[in-house]
């Protein structure tokens, strides 16, 4: 057995060339299928996580009666006390931030033009806000107890002709029903990089969203970051007893949760890809190998080499060949994940 | 004694429907230490006799031993054995392995008996030695003249001590002079080792080297009878 391997490797290495190109090309496929299967699975991830970091957290907290088709600002439809609930929840130790949020529906109007507006009202000291704050592009995010600060996104200001410092005019829906309005400061003015986002969000602190939505001391949600999302049934098994419900991210993303378990199957059927591209490599350098070379089988048959051991030393080489090109596709296709995954892409 | 014993054997290909009887009811032996020529017009069947003696064929009636063992009814696996331990070969194309300089080509039939490398690589300089080649170890094939490379194959035939050592047209693919001088070594082989060596060809001038004319025509034995070489 051992020489028949010291022989393959003799041929592979007196047939240099080929072998190299026969184990490149099993590599570069290889390394291709791994980058695209990275691209893939990190485009899900980033889009969930986006998704999560901008919009519905890994999960919230909301009243019992809250109907997630209407944005009601009835109290009866609200968490009462909700500082008081997001310091408790946030003291549980896999829960990295904890916030109340207030959501309404509002206008903001600029001389004769007008942009609807979903009106976030956030605890501006929270880590929650994060990526908003990193994502200011002039001006500045909302301070401590901003009473008449707002920060809006790019296409909006762009959209309304506004920049930091400006004052347009915000209507807001109330809790009883009505419609106020009042001027704001543009604090700031962020970009998420997320378009569908950034153009209907508006942030004001939560005290004056409360005070000009007439909610008093109530929040549409708990919004809570995780420190790890697979932590997620275990908070959720935790504050089951509480008087709330709790929603969690992959169902708030449910869209998203389909394409990433979509995804996962289709990586699977990538695998089976990578499989047969190797398997039939190895039998296609065997067949070449065995058109190739039949003087060669006679020459080592009619020396006396049996049959099945002529065939276990072709069987080697290509083995051989198969090892060196997965190990070269490990290798190509891990630098350009790894290059990639530093340099960040675009699509 | 008999190194190679043929009796009443026939080999009948069959092509489609077409059936070629190639030798039919031939009986000849061959003793140990003989240097014989078989000779006979194209398609006399010739080379159906000595892949048979090889063991590369089985006849279709009739039994061949070889070194005192029938191998008219070996399994392909047994053949092999057989043709590693007791038969070499000298081709008309020389067949070497391309890959492979003439040092690893003698080697080959060593390395497949399992003999330990350092008694290997003394037995492989000893035969190119033997065969005039000892500047050319490492030249590959295609870096060696057709002369050297039939020298080549007349020592890897040699290279694991076979009784027979069998050679189709060893010559007919090489000019006068390099003809003349693989006849030279194979019959100083013969000499000086006592190989048996039976060898198919239509020359004359190699016909002339025979201790023994084996004559075949139409698939059967024509003439059998003392060379031209004396012994
Ligand atoms: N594999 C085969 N299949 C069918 N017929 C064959 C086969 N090999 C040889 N023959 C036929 O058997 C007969 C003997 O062929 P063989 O090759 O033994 O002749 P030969 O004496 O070696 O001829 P040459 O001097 O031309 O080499 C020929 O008629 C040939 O056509
Ligand atoms: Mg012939």
């Amino acid at each position: 057995m051992l020489q028949i391997i010291k022989l393959a490797w003799r041929d592979l290495n007196r047939n240099r060339r080929r072998s190299f190109f026969s184990a490149l090309a099993l590599g570069m496929g290889l390394s291709l299928l791994l980058l695209m299967a990275a691209v893939i699975e990190y485009e899900i991830r980033s889009s969930m996580d986006t998704s999560i970091r901008l919009q519905t957290g890994h999960l919230q907290i909301r009243a019992v009666s809250y109907n997630e088709n209407r944005s009601s600002l009835a109290w009866e439809d609200l968490v009462e006390g909700p500082a008081a609930i997001a310091v408790q929840v946030a003291a549980l130790p896999p829960v990295s931030v904890a916030t109340p949020r207030l959501f309404a529906s509002g206008i903001v109007a600029s001389g004769d033009t007008s942009a609807a507006a979903r009106i976030t009202g956030v605890d501006p000291a929270s880590a929650a806000n994060d990526p908003y704050r990193s994502g200011i592009l002039s001006g500045q995010w909302l301070g401590a107890d901003d009473r008449d600060g707002i920060v809006i996104g790019q296409p909006m200001a762009d959209k309304l002709g506004l920049k930091a410092g400006d004052k347009p005019n915000v209507l807001v829906n109330t809790a009883n029903g009505d419609v106020d309005s009042q001027a704001f400061v543009i604090r700031g003015i962020y970009s998420t990089r997320t378009p569908g986002f950034d153009n209907g969000t508006i942030f004001m602190s939560l005290a004056k969203a409360q005070a000009i939505t007439r909610a008093g001391d109530h929040a549409s949600a708990i919004f809570v970051l995780l420190k790890d999302r697979d932590q997620t049934g275990a908070v959720v098994a935790a504050l089951q007893t509480r008087q709330f419900t709790v929603l969690t991210w992959d169902r708030m993303n449910a869209l998203l949760s389909d394409t990433e378990e979509l995804a996962n199957s289709y990586m699977i059927l990538l695998y089976l890809i990578i499989l047969a591209i190797t398997a039939t490599v190895i039998v296609n350098t065997l067949v070449m190998a065995v058109f190739e070379r039949t003087r060669e089988i006679g020459i080592l048959s009619a020396l006396g080499m049996r049959s099945g051991r002529i065939m276990a030393m072709f069987f080697a080489e290509s083995a051989m060949l198969a090892l060196g090109g997965i190990a070269l596709g490990l290798i190509i296709g891990g630098a350009m994940v790894a290059y990639f995954g530093s340099v960040g892409y675009y699509i | 004694m008999e190194v190679a014993k043929v009796e009443h054997v026939s080999r009948v290909y069959k092509t489609g429907d077409v059936e070629t009887a190639a030798l039919k009811d031939v009986s000849i032996s061959i003793e140990a230490g003989e240097f014989a020529a078989l000779v006979g017009p194209s398609g006399s069947g010739k080379t159906t006799l000595l892949q048979l003696i090889g063991c590369l064929d089985t006849p279709s009636s009739g039994r061949i031993i070889i070194a005192g063992q029938d191998v008219s009814k070996l399994n392909r696996d047994q053949r092999a054995d057989t043709r590693r331990a007791k038969i070499g070969f000298v081709f008309q194309f020389f067949a070497l392995i391309p890959t492979l300089t003439a040092f690893e080509n003698v080697e080959m039939p060593l390395l497949l008996n399992g003999l330990p490398a350092a008694e290997r690589s003394a037995r492989v300089q000893q035969l190119l030695d033997a065969v005039g080649l000892k500047e050319r170890t490492h030249r590959r094939p295609d870096q060696l003249s057709g002369g050297e490379q039939q020298r080549v194959a007349i020592a890897r035939a040699l290279a694991s001590k076979p009784a027979l050592i069998l050679a189709d047209e060893p010559t007919a693919n090489l000019d006068t002079e390099n003809g003349r001088q693989v006849m030279e070594i194979m019959q100083r082989l013969n000499r000086e080792t006592g190989v048996t060596f039976v060898f198919a060809t239509h020359d004359p001038r190699v016909i002339a080297y025979a201790s023994r004319v084996i004559t075949l025509r139409d698939g059967q034995v024509a003439a059998n009878g003392a060379g031209a070489a004396k012994v």
